[in-house]
């Protein structure tokens, strides 16, 4: 049974582009410089001992962008579109945090609540703001890109308008904990949470017909309708459920810093998230999604990023390399190359074949 | 329906007929004109002044140009975000042309026209004939273009070249507008040469869309592919073109936008697609595809940037009220859209 049940897995077509990038760059870092496979126990400035190693950081950097894939997956199949606003709506959420946090004073000496009602408040806005882009998306009509295009120009604005464009910065240590280490436990908390979430999504599509409905509503709205779905309920639901995840995205970007910059917050991690849905062989006009092979795609990318930072590629730079990356890699899964592909390796095997029988 | 006809009144009866095309057409011109009134009346001389409307074209030749190429990628199903990376790669490269290498004018204009085609012919062929995603396609050139603007030259700097400055301080004076300024000289208003070149991008792609057959035959991939498929259109071509032409006005608007600020930074132009993008929608683009008309797009522009005017002359400077404002308008402008062509639908099903 426990057979079966790999080899279906391993077999899944879907799973297999992100799985031949994260093998294809892995073999490239084995080639190059095998030390980028070390991982190392020491201690950080605050006595505490923490895992460090270029694995260890694409797991941690890599933990934002797969909780916002999640959100990502399901807006895309549901509505065939994206939400191209998680960038400036994380900036919403951070600075909500920091509002609670602080109050009006920007340097606080204790902080004004507890981390978990920031949070929570945060959840509620995000939320909030999700359900704006969703409504207009569902009941509006509105194509997701531009309907979202308005909390795109406007969020990073709204965030600094929150706390009156000053820049709070948090002095209490514990707040760090949601970005960086637990003491005494050796890896990043952001990985922990983007396991959390990943489960419960997982328990969520298997015991719930939120995954079932969303890919019948992106086939085919009105046939679902007809069927007793309410498609426009459903394209609703995925925009909260994407506001959840970045809530939970901009409490780890805020934690990180413990302060916040309006305008370079999580900047251009709606492409990432984007990327990451396409890297996962889903289809970006809508209908079926594989979850898995979104989360995957997310630390593919940042799998990438981390090979482009430790080959001293200049941040700036950075985008240009990522950009060729992308492009061999979507061309090599579209369908034509494929067939090509398929076509070229079939005639080589048939040779074989011939060969081999003479 | 026949009953509803002679029922209804000649509002009613041109609401029905006209195309949607020119529906969001007229609602944009009707709104752009709107505001200005308001402008004037709320904001009192500033808004009088014929300059005041030309430094509104001044700085937003290059916008003009580059929303009047993605509006054709749009009105043939497409997207385009690659045209801000562009633009700050052609401002760079000429830059960098003209004041490294002593290069000409002719020279940095060519520079300009080819890394446009370039990015306009690999995307077009990649969104076209290997059927990727076109959104991806030209996230992947932004990306490249931006990266790329770093790598020919990272700190931003001044062009100094004399034939260049001179090129940018030309001034065309406009016959038959002007105003006194405060010594009571009647000063005549001028226009930059981008201004002409945006124009003329204008009118050419307006008579190109409205009676070709290439313009119609982008409406009709954009409007259903298939349907143009089985009326004989090479769609993949079409779909080609729209992006081919895309990247050519996007290189041009890049040498517009150079001879405006006459410097060339990593940071130029940043956010310029998107606002390109809502000029294109403000203007009754849809990015469904299939509607969309090149002088709602000039209008669109003019609305975005009136708006911007007012907020900065209304004393709201902090930073974050042009981005809330500009939203709030999109946000409106797609709302009437959406109920607009949904209440037709309706009256036309009756």
């Amino acid at each position: 049974m426990a057979s079966t049940k790999t080899k279906k897995f391993t077999f899944n077509k879907q799973l297999l582009i992100p799985l031949a990038a994260i093998v294809a760059l892995a073999l490239f870092n084995l080639v190059v410089d095998p030390s980028f496979f070390k991982v190392t126990l020491g201690t950080n400035s605050a006595g505490n001992p923490v895992l460090s190693g270029y694995l260890i950081t694409i797991l941690d950097y890599g933990s934002e962008l797969a909780i916002l894939a999640i959100g990502m997956t399901l807006v895309t199949a549901a509505s065939g579109g994206q939400d191209i606003s998680v960038g400036a709506t994380i900036a919403i959420a951070g600075s909500v945090i920091l509002k609670v946090l602080c109050g009006n004073n920007s340097r606080p000496e204790t902080l004004q609540a507890p981390i978990i009602v920031a949070f929570l408040v945060a959840c509620v806005v995000a939320m909030l703001f999700g359900a704006f882009n969703g409504i207009l998306v569902a009941y509006f009509k509105i194509q997701p890109m531009v309907a979202t295009l308005i909390l795109f120009t406007a969020g990073r604005s709204i965030a600094a308008w929150i706390n009156n464009n000053e820049l709070p910065i948090i002095s209490e240590p514990s707040f760090g904990y949601f970005g960086g280490y637990i003491p005494g436990i050796p890896i990043p908390t952001p990985f922990f949470i983007a396991l959390v979430c990943v489960i419960v999504i997982m328990l969520v599509l298997k015991f719930t017909t939120l995954g079932l409905y969303t890919q019948s509503v992106g086939i085919n709205g009105s046939s679902s309708r007809l069927n007793g779905i309410n498609p426009q309920f459903i394209k609703f639901l995925t925009f909260v459920i994407l506001g959840l995840c970045v809530a939970v995205a901009g409490l780890i970007k805020v934690s990180r810093l413990s302060t916040i910059n309006y305008s370079v917050i999580a900047k251009d991690i709606e492409m990432d998230a984007i990327l990451a849905v396409a890297l996962g062989g889903n289809a970006l006009s809508g209908g079926k999604f594989n979850m898995t092979a979104s989360i995957l795609g997310a630390y593919v990318i940042q799998f990438l990023t981390t090979t482009l930072y430790k080959m001293n590629v200049n941040s700036e730079a950075l985008s240009a390399y990522k950009a060729v990356v992308v492009i061999v890699l979507v061309v090599l899964s579209t369908p034509v190359v494929r067939k090509e592909l398929s076509k070229l390796f079939a005639k080589k095997s048939s040779k074989q074949a011939v060969k081999e029988v003479a | 329906m026949n009953e509803n006809k002679k029922t209804g009144n000649k509002f009613t009866k041109w609401f029905g007929r006209t195309s949607d095309t020119n529906l969001l057409l007229t609602i944009t011109i009707v709104v752009f004109f709107l505001m200005y009134i308001g402008a004037i009346v709320f904001q009192g001389q500033g808004f009088l002044k014929p300059q005041t409307f030309f430094n509104i074209l001044n700085a937003n030749a290059a916008l003009i140009i580059t929303s009047v190429g993605l509006s054709i990628v749009m009105i043939c199903g497409g997207i385009d975000i690659s045209v801000g990376g562009v633009v700050a790669l052609v401002s760079m490269s000429c830059a960098v042309y003209l004041d490294f290498h002593n290069g000409s004018i002719l020279g940095a204009i060519g520079i300009a026209l080819a890394i446009g085609l370039v990015f306009g012919m690999v995307q077009g062929f990649l969104v076209a004939y290997l059927d990727i995603q076109p959104f991806i396609v030209t996230l992947a050139g932004m990306f490249f273009a931006r990266g790329m603007t770093t790598i020919v030259h990272t700190a931003p700097f001044n062009v100094e070249n004399e034939a260049f400055v001179q090129l940018k301080d030309t001034r065309v004076i406009v016959p038959g507008f002007g105003s006194y300024n405060k010594l009571g000289n009647y000063v005549n208003a001028y226009v930059e040469i981008g201004v002409i070149v945006a124009v003329l991008v204008v009118i050419t792609f307006f008579i190109i869309l409205r009676w070709t057959k290439l313009g119609r035959s982008f409406y009709a991939v954009g409007g259903n592919a298939q349907s143009a498929l089985m009326l004989g259109i090479n769609v993949k071509r079409t779909r080609f073109l729209s992006h081919l032409i895309c990247g050519v006005l996007a290189g041009i608007a890049g040498f517009v936008y150079f001879m405006h600020v006459g410097s060339g930074s990593a940071s130029h132009a940043s956010g310029m697609e998107m606002n390109a993008i809502a000029s294109s929608i403000i203007g009754g683009t849809m990015l469904t595809g299939g509607v969309g008309n090149i002088i709602g797009t000039f209008f669109g522009v003019l609305s975005l940037s009136t708006i911007q005017n007012i907020v900065s002359s209304a004393g709201l400077d902090q930073a974050w009220w042009t981005g809330i404002t500009i939203a709030a308008m999109l946000c409106i402008f797609l709302v009437v859209q959406s109920v607009v062509i949904a209440n037709k639908k309706k009256m036309l099903t009756k």
